[in-house]
């Protein structure tokens, strides 16, 4: 049968989640094997070294910068308070005498007798890393971290910004094809997970950001609406680290277009429940997608389906157009012909042969994507 | 003629694919016989980019019906009915080479030592410099958050004051800088800077860091000197960077000559064709995420990436950067402008989808001349001649108000544009890449344009490389022979007369001599661009322009020439440079309409 590799989004019913917890620099991990974690278990903390002053000692007191070690009062390794004298000329008859004072708490990191300078190291930074979603430590990565495993429905959005966010879900529309609009976002949604159907206005979004819910998932967004909430362009696809109240996932793409069923089935069945979202996305080499994870109770089978390889286009396949013209319609693949086909653009591709709305019509494979499915 | 080298396999391991291609003698030349591709398997699950190789490697087997691998080894030498001789690669996968490059001055030493690692095949993450306006600290944040493969240190000439360049190294020193791959190696530092300063910058950073020390890339301020530094980036990349990729160092133990980053192998083949045929070349590759412009003028070779300009990943950015008005006064449609963002975001997060429709294809059109246009201005900036330089000026070059840090950029000099990557590689029809080209790069006099179809010219780099005596003459011949050969598909010759003229009026009058004796003439008039279809075959050409035009010989200066035809023709453009459009959308649209029909750029139907 004639098959083709199209990676899709995943929506899982059921799935073993695996996730790293990792520190940015070796550090400690507070937890071991087995262990049963929370949301907010701090599972590894490590310091971050300070920041850096560098003080020009042979500017400020004008000397030469050989000269600055005679001129010092202090000492590699040492420790200073702010407002400590680093360094002090002489002056005439112990008059006229100049000095450098620490601007900052820290450690005397090191003297430069070649420019006459010294640094001073800030108090280091502490980092934690907390477990993100409920489960059990599958595995400790020495020094660094663990691998946290849950049994969770999983679901991937195509674009989202804001970084990791956790509430209970709360279904907002009735439907996929329904406008999530400012007028249903009301103050007692603080802290939860809306799940909404084809759009969200930058009103919208902007109601939510006020009553402080924790995030939203929803079919489409207008791109030209990012710029009012980023305050930038968003040039190219790398989000994450907005300091935003309210994560956005989005699940279908730019534009009022319907969740898709299979998703929005999945997001009113957990109706209620406790999620974790992370709305950061990377679409470069090693893609990160957006993420809505919703822990559950293990049942009798583990339903690995995760870590299956997918296994592409295949006739019979549902399919979602990912292009115009039909962009965001969803058909069934009749069949996948071997040879080129031209297109409207006189592009020569490999197509696929689907069924949209009983009416069978030639799309480039390139232009779709799986509805994956359990 | 018998030749050591009989047979050659190429690979390149880009991020997404991995393309071979077979080389062989054929009777009188080197040719292109076969080529194959197969997805990279740097990252997971295969973590092994030796499979690729072999996968597409395999492929070529199969089409050639030639036996080259033994199990997982490349059969060497060529027996002539097996096996090949020499086998080389290229890498750009895991995201090629990243660079942080500091100097004192940014616009000297900076700029020279980015010039070197730009010309080594490197992404430039950042340039440090002394007056670069950022405080010490924020500077070592930046040092910290990047971490790139390797840093370049220069700044100062040769005896002159060490303290800035020391103070360079110091914050280097307290930033501690790790390398981006692998957690347990020293991060490559190479130090190109004054010579005088060399033992403190060893007593600094040879504790943190894996420091190697070259000739100053600034001896003195008149002279830049950026081969030492370009050779040891070259050497780092295949020690340090390439050994932690996956697969690299089995993939090492089967080449024949050092892998080379894949831009660095592209720009070494445009510098080498430029010199040999002694012309004025530009060399552009419009990626997904990134485009690289190289050019050579007055044999100054000059790379620029613009990492955010490109045709999927970030093509919002090119949308951010040229602005919306831009992209769409090449769109000879009216179109909602909400759905249109809308329409190339959703491109930029699903960027491997293809224009089904004729109008998505001309947007995806407009927006690759926009991109190409601000990479090109990026690199007009950047390929200058030397700052900083003192000069002697006599009473005739104040009149000419000319300065140190000049573009070499001419465009009148530019003899040959060669575009690739898909958008231009790809194009439906060729006569679209050539309006791509010529509208984004303005060309000006007479300007031959070609596409590398399949982008090939990273191959054929590392074999114009070769440096082992007894097969570098055949390597470099084989180079040059498949470029000329099999490489490039000629697209024709533009010719542009520049000038003030009145709309609609006469700027030239062209007479064109084909193989055959006959002789035709024609008209340029100003807004007009007209095509002729022409082979890849000689033509002579007698120009004349009008008062104050100029192709090429001067202002109103007669020009005899030999130019050459393509799959497109020649192609006779009086728009004005830089071409501009009219502000009235019914006037811009008919003009569009107008040019598109003039070289049959797209299908004809409702659109055209």
């Amino acid at each position: 049968m004639a098959h083709s590799y199209t990676p899709g989004l995943k929506v899982l019913k059921k799935t073993i989640f695996k996730k790293e917890r990792i520190l940015p620099l070796k550090g400690d991990v507070l937890v071991k094997s087995g262990d049963q974690l929370t949301p907010d278990t701090i599972v590894a903390s490590t310091n971050l070294p300070g920041n850096v002053q560098m003080l020009k000692v042979s500017n400020i007191l004008n000397i030469d910068p050989k000269d600055v070690v005679e001129a010092l009062q202090v000492k590699e390794g040492q420790e200073v308070k702010k407002g400590d004298i680093i360094a002090e000329t002489s002056g005439i008859f112990g008059m006229f005498k100049s000095s450098v004072e620490s601007p900052v708490d820290g450690t005397i990191e090191s003297i430069s007798q070649s420019t006459g300078r010294v640094v001073v190291r800030e108090a280091p930074i502490p980092v934690e890393v907390d477990a993100y979603v409920s489960g059990v430590v599958d595995e400790v990565v020495e020094n660094e971290g663990i691998v946290l495993k849950s049994n969770a429905a999983f679901i991937q959005g195509i674009f989202g910004i804001a970084g990791e966010k956790r509430g209970d879900l709360l279904l907002v529309s009735s439907g996929p094809g329904e406008e999530l609009t400012a007028d249903q976002i009301t103050a007692d949604m603080k802290g939860k997970i809306l799940i909404g159907g084809s759009f969200l206005s930058l009103d919208a979004y902007k109601k939510a950001l006020s009553v402080q819910v924790a995030g939203i998932v929803v079919g489409g967004f207008n791109y030209y609406d990012l710029k009012a909430v980023l305050g930038y362009n968003l040039g190219v696809a790398i989000t994450g680290t907005e300091k935003l109240n309210t994560a956005l996932i989005v699940t279908e793409g730019y534009g009022s277009i319907p969740m898709s069923e299979a998703t929005f089935s999945l997001l009113k069945e957990n109706d209620g429940k406790a999620a974790s979202i992370n709305g950061a996305t990377q679409i470069r080499a090693g893609v990160i997608r957006p993420e809505i994870v919703i822990p559950i109770d293990a049942g009798n089978t583990d339903d690995d389906s995760s870590s299956k390889m997918p296994e592409g286009i295949q006739e019979g396949s549902i399919v979602r157009v990912i292009r115009s013209p039909n962009f965001g319609k969803i058909g069934k693949v009749i069949s996948l012909p071997a040879e080129l086909n031209k297109m409207e653009s006189e592009t020569m591709v490999r197509v696929a042969e689907i069924n949209i709305d009983g009416k069978n019509i030639l799309i480039p494979r390139a232009n779709l994507e799986m509805v994956e499915t359990e | 003629m018998s030749k050591k080298i009989k047979s050659i396999l190429a690979t390149d391991c880009g991020s997404t694919t991995t393309k071979a291609v077979l080389i062989e003698w054929k009777e009188d030349r080197y040719r292109l016989t076969f080529r194959g591709e197969a997805p990279t398997t740097v990252e997971a699950p295969f973590e092994d980019v030796t499979k690729g190789v072999l996968n597409a490697v395999m492929e070529v087997e199969e089409l050639s019906g030639r036996t080259i691998l033994d199990g997982d080894k490349i059969i060497t030498p060529d027996d002539g009915s097996k096996g090949v001789d020499i086998y080389v690669s290229t890498s750009s996968a895991g995201g090629g080479l990243q660079m942080m490059v500091a100097g004192v001055v940014k616009s000297m030493s900076g700029e020279s030592a980015e010039r070197a690692a730009l010309g080594a095949g490197s992404i430039v993450m950042d340039v440090l410099a002394s007056n670069d306006g950022r405080l010490p600290h924020e500077k070592i944040t930046r040092i910290r958050q990047l971490r790139p493969d390797m840093i370049l240190l220069s700044g100062g000439t040769d005896g002159g004051t060490t303290t800035h360049v020391m103070e360079l190294a110091e914050i280097l020193a307290a930033a501690n800088p790790r390398p981006r791959l692998g957690q347990n190696y020293k991060l490559p530092v190479i130090y190109a800077g004054n010579n005088k300063a060399q033992d403190s910058i060893r007593e600094t950073l040879g504790e943190i860091s894996d420091l190697d020390i070259v000739d100053n890339i600034r001896p003195v301020l008149e002279q830049e000197n950026l081969e030492p530094s370009r050779d040891k980036i070259h050497d780092l990349f295949m020690e340090h960077v390439m050994a932690q990729a996956p697969g690299y160092k089995k993939l090492m133990s089967w080449t024949d000559a050092p892998i080379m980053p894949t831009p660095g192998a592209v720009g070494s083949l445009i510098e080498m064709i430029a010199k040999k045929e002694n012309i004025s070349v530009v060399g552009v590759d419009i990626g997904g995420a990134t485009t690289d412009i190289f050019s050579v003028f007055e044999g100054k070779f000059n790379r620029t990436v613009s990492a955010n300009l490109g045709m999927s990943y970030s093509i919002c950015n090119v949308l951010a950067e040229s602005g919306l008005d831009n992209v769409l006064r090449w769109v000879p449609f009216d179109i909602d402008r909400s759905e249109l963002t809308n329409r190339i975001g959703n491109k930029m997060i699903r960027p491997t989808t293809v224009p089904q429709s004729l109008e998505e294809l001309v947007i995806e059109q407009a927006i690759a001349r926009e991109a190409l246009r601000l990479s090109f201005i990026q690199h007009k900036e950047f390929a200058t001649s030397l700052k900083g330089v003192q000069s002697e000026r006599t009473i005739s070059d104040a009149f000419e108000q000319s300065s140190s840090g000049q573009s070499l950029v001419n465009m009148m000099d530019l003899d040959l544009l060669v575009g690739s990557g898909g958008v231009l590689s790809h194009a439906p029809r060729r006569q679209q890449s050539a309006r791509m080209l010529i509208d984004a790069f303005m060309p000006e006099g007479i300007t031959q344009l070609a596409v590398d179809s399949i982008f090939m010219m990273p191959q054929l780099g590392v074999l114009a490389n070769i440096d082992k005596d007894e097969l570098k003459e055949d390597a470099s011949q084989a180079a040059l022979e498949v470029f000329d050969n099999d490489c490039l598909i000629r697209l024709g010759t533009c010719v542009t007369p520049v000038g003030n003229a009145k709309p609609n009026s006469k700027m030239a009058d062209v007479t064109l001599t084909f193989g055959d004796g006959s002789v035709k003439e024609i008209e340029i008039n100003e807004g007009s661009l007209e095509m002729m279809e022409h082979p890849f075959e000689e033509v002579k050409v007698y120009i004349k322009p009008a008062r104050g035009i100029d192709v090429g010989a001067g202002k109103g200066e007669e020009l005899e020439s030999v130019i050459y035809g393509g799959v497109v023709g020649l192609i006779f453009d009086g728009r004005n440079r830089p071409i501009t459009l009219s502000k009235e959308s019914d006037q811009r649209i008919d003009s569009l309409l107008n040019w598109s029909k003039a070289v049959d750029e797209y299908p004809k139907g409702e659109m055209f």
